[in-house]
């Protein structure tokens, strides 16, 4: 087993991106996921990779629509304001199917807003971020391990499906130090980069990576078939962590780091003898509906807990049918919620429930 | 010992609390322990307070925050003033009573004084108080052994500072060791 190192979350996804195969990386600065950049410009020039500062985020979006373009594996990160900017590309690059990887190391919003962390893009991140039919895989980490095993899946996830993949983490678990390996990671198998427009000698016909269809019919199909692969994704892909939830009359459902402060609010109850639980999505698209929904059978309420004003309490209802109650708790612009607040909602709900 | 330990150590940026956070984290991964380490940043990190969060426990760790710290080492007055309320009935603070003059109203925690500062300027150990105030907290406290606490440091040094690490040990006993 190899030794476990402490790293801070932005420097393991970082380590984990190059493991990955990832050999380039534009980027623009931003709090709080600087220590991922500053990794990538120490690290790639070693490795005969590249790194680039570009003069802006939407620059730097491009760049990595132009290198995942020629088949090779990419990736950017940012912060909030910085996933706004580059939202036109990630729409450029769903509609000419390349393959990416892109890190929100979320902040508080909206605007500029804040440095601290916080979950209100989960609306961005789900529901876009860019213009057109489309989705992002989004991948949702709540640990530093758990930053590294997904950022390897991330890139096989975004080979497979030719999408952009993005990791959801926050201004919390980039600036944290946990214990981290990066040994065994199991990896997909992948098809052949056929489509890549990389040098071929003149052995096959040109390749086109493009967004632009003017003829109305020929784009519908073209998002038809983006769709397709949406279904496959939804059906295959969606991923929960359940904890103490088999039996649980009040389940907490939180991704990411308001997961943690749950873990801790779910296990106090538990010692008051209210039988919480916690649901965390690990995919936030595909949200795991059929895993929520499986729950509506014995849970009495919902309780999402969210680093925002209450967005993904929107897929929990949907997930739901309605057929439970959903209630909300959050903290907003960088405040974080403490498990005993989060506690005071659960004994709340539990009184109510009696 | 309790399964889950929380330290906060504030001070000014620059003295090198996250560090100190840092030794400590790998002390209690070297013991096989679960730990997170959570500083602040922002501003902050540019000539104000610095703070950082360590938790150590037996068990995996949920929230890397923590609002009641069991150990609180502070060594500036306003890191003092900020947590001194916070520590849990029972815990322990450290406080570097060179640059805090204050002493605690608090009958409930034990808070112990050393002049870290003062200590290391007159000793040759500049820079060195978080070290000293990391002594004094071992002794106080024996959250870990010393034996793995300088694992922990050894750990925590990049090979470009290697040469340090001596003055880190010594730093270390003098505050383990001060007032005997």
């Amino acid at each position: 087993m190899s030794e476990k190192l402490l790293m801070k979350g932005n420097e393991a996804v970082a380590e984990a991106a190059i493991r990955a195969g990832c050999r380039h990386f534009f980027g623009y600065p931003i709090t709080p996921q600087t220590e991922l950049s500053a990794y990538m410009a120490k690290r790639m020039p070693k490795i005969g990779g590249t790194f680039l500062q570009a003069e802006s985020e939407v620059a730097a979006i491009n760049m990595v629509l132009g290198a995942g373009a020629a088949g090779a594996r990419v990736m950017t990160s940012s912060s909030s304001p910085g996933i706004s900017l580059k939202s036109e590309g990630l729409s450029y690059i769903v509609g000419s199917e390349v393959p990416c990887v892109v890190m929100n190391v979320q902040r508080g919003g909206p605007g500029l807003g804040g440095i601290q962390p916080a979950q209100s893009d989960y609306f961005q991140a789900t529901r876009g971020p860019g213009h057109g039919d489309m989705h992002l895989i989004v991948l949702a980490p709540a640990s530093v391990q758990e930053m590294v095993d997904l950022c390897y899946d991330a890139f096989d996830l975004a080979d497979l499906y030719r999408n952009p993949v993005m990791i959801l983490a926050d201004g919390m678990l980039g600036q944290m130090m946990e214990p981290v390996e990066f040994e065994n990671q199991p990896h997909r198998e992948l098809p052949e980069k056929s489509w890549a427009t990389n040098g071929h000698q003149n052995r096959r016909p040109h390749n086109v990576i493009n967004s632009l269809y003017l003829k109305a019919p020929e784009l519908e199909a073209h998002v038809r078939d983006i769709f397709k692969k949406y279904e496959t994704i939804r059906e295959k892909e969606s991923r929960c962590e359940a904890y103490l939830a088999d039996d649980a009359e009040i389940l907490l459902v939180a991704y990411g780091a308001a997961a943690r402060l749950c873990k801790n609010a779910v296990k106090m109850a538990r010692e008051r003898g209210v039988r919480a639980g916690l649901l965390r999505p690990i995919t936030l698209w595909p949200f795991p509906e059929r895993q929520l929904f499986s729950h509506t059978e014995h849970t009495k309420a919902f309780l999402t807990v969210e680093m925002s004003m209450g967005q993904m309490v929107e897929d929990v209802k949907l997930a739901s049918q309605f057929r439970v109650p959903t209630y909300f708790y959050g903290r907003t612009g960088g405040v974080i919620p403490t498990p005993e607040e989060i506690l005071e909602q659960i004994l709340k709900i539990a009184g109510g429930a009696r | 010992m309790s399964k889950t330990q929380s330290f906060i150590l504030s001070g000014f940026g620059g003295q090198g609390l996250l560090f100190a956070g840092k030794v400590i984290a790998y002390a209690g991964l070297h013991d096989g322990r679960e730990v997170s380490w959570l500083p602040s940043y922002g501003p902050e990190m540019r000539g104000g307070t610095a703070n950082c969060t360590v938790v150590l426990s037996d068990e995996p760790i949920g929230s890397p925050m923590v609002g009641r710290p069991d150990l609180l080492m502070a060594l500036n007055l306003p890191s003092f003033d900020r947590f001194e309320r916070l520590v849990v009935p029972g815990g322990v603070a450290v406080v570097d009573s060179s640059l805090v003059e204050r002493r605690s109203e608090r009958t409930d925690i034990a808070v112990y004084y050393i002049p870290a500062t003062k200590l290391a300027n007159e000793r040759g150990l500049h820079g060195g108080a978080n070290m000293i105030a990391l002594g004094k907290l071992l002794r106080e406290t024996g959250f870990v052994s010393m034996e793995t606490l300088l694992e922990g440091l050894k750990k925590s040094m990049p090979a470009r500072k290697e040469h340090l690490y001596p003055y880190n040990v010594q730093a270390i006993e003098l505050g383990y060791h001060y007032g005997e």
